[in-house]
């Protein structure tokens, strides 16, 4: 345990906060620059995965479980959400034969 | 020692996110993925969150990849038919997420005097703690986060039921493909209700 301890002694907190402010701001970047749903459905995990890692930071350097508890559920749901979200793409591809995003600006075939 | 490790991890993750977004083709996007998931998990175990590497592990790099991949090779996706953005859209992403990005480094700057002083005694990402707490006062979320799960799987079930009467019925129209066409056909009613 000493070297756990080390360990989270060596990394401040703050530099955490950068990384996943960086890590969002690639997911954000993604949504917007990319038109592939899919690309788009990546860049929206990287962005639960920043906060994920924000959340284990501060649940760490707070010595307070509740946070992990709660990254284990965002899991879940993104699980959830990737499982659902797939199956909607796939119907969508056969009827459209493209996962463009623009072609679903009217929400109707 | 660690503050290298966090370095390495931090820069693979950024730049292999990087990729994630400016790589043209598909199947290299979901691999990069995987590498910026892989370096989460080395920052969660940095943090002592044992379990949730695990877990992360398990459900980021191992399924939710897994199935992404598929999906891409299930629809043949690759770099020729990748939907490209015009070059002035493009730079209006860059530039709003740059903005974003200003913004939410502004507002946490000034909180950086507020940061608290953590203590060494840290295990309270091993199984064992997270667990009781888990199975103690997060019970009903973690039943309802059950029944969420079950509720995923049967709307993805529901979807590719659908999906599979619609390749059915253009197996049936068009007369195309031997292989689909020689499936049995089940009438409408069935599959939509009940």
């Amino acid at each position: 345990m000493n070297n756990v301890s080390e360990a989270i002694q060596g990394v401040p907190l703050n530099y955490y906060i950068w990384l996943s402010t960086t890590l969002f701001v690639i997911g954000v970047l993604g949504v917007l620059y990319r038109r592939n749903v899919i690309i788009i459905f990546m860049c929206i995990e990287l962005m639960l995965n920043a906060v994920n890692l924000l959340m284990v930071a501060f649940s760490a350097h707070h010595n307070e479980g509740s946070g992990q508890v709660f990254v284990f559920f965002i899991m879940a749901v993104a699980a959830a959400e990737v499982a659902v979200g797939l199956a909607i793409l796939i119907v969508i591809y056969n009827n459209t034969k493209s996962t463009d995003i623009n072609i679903l600006n009217k929400l109707k075939w | 020692m660690t503050l290298y490790a966090f370095y390495f991890l931090a820069f693979l993750s950024v730049l292999s996110a990087l990729m994630v977004v400016f790589s043209r083709n598909p199947i290299y996007n979901v691999l990069y993925l995987v590498i910026t998931f892989l370096c989460v998990g080395g920052h969660y175990l940095l943090l002592s969150a044992d379990f949730l590497f695990a877990v992360h592990i398990i459900v980021y790099a191992g399924a939710i990849m897994v199935l992404f991949l598929y999906v891409i090779m299930l629809l043949n996706l690759n770099k020729e038919t990748e939907p490209q953005k015009n070059t002035f859209f493009k730079f209006a992403a860059i530039i709003t997420a740059g903005l974003l990005m200003i913004v939410i480094v502004g507002a946490l700057r000034a909180s950086e005097a507020a940061m608290v002083a953590f203590d060494n005694h840290n295990n309270i990402g091993l199984v064992k703690n997270l667990g009781k707490m888990l199975f103690n006062e997060f019970l009903l979320p973690f039943e309802i986060v059950s029944l969420l799960l079950l509720t995923a799987m049967v709307g993805a079930v529901m979807l590719g039921k659908n999906h599979m009467k619609r390749v059915k019925e253009v197996a049936k129209n068009k007369n195309g493909r031997a292989t689909i066409s020689t499936l049995p056909v089940q009438p409408v009613k069935e599959l939509t209700h009940e």
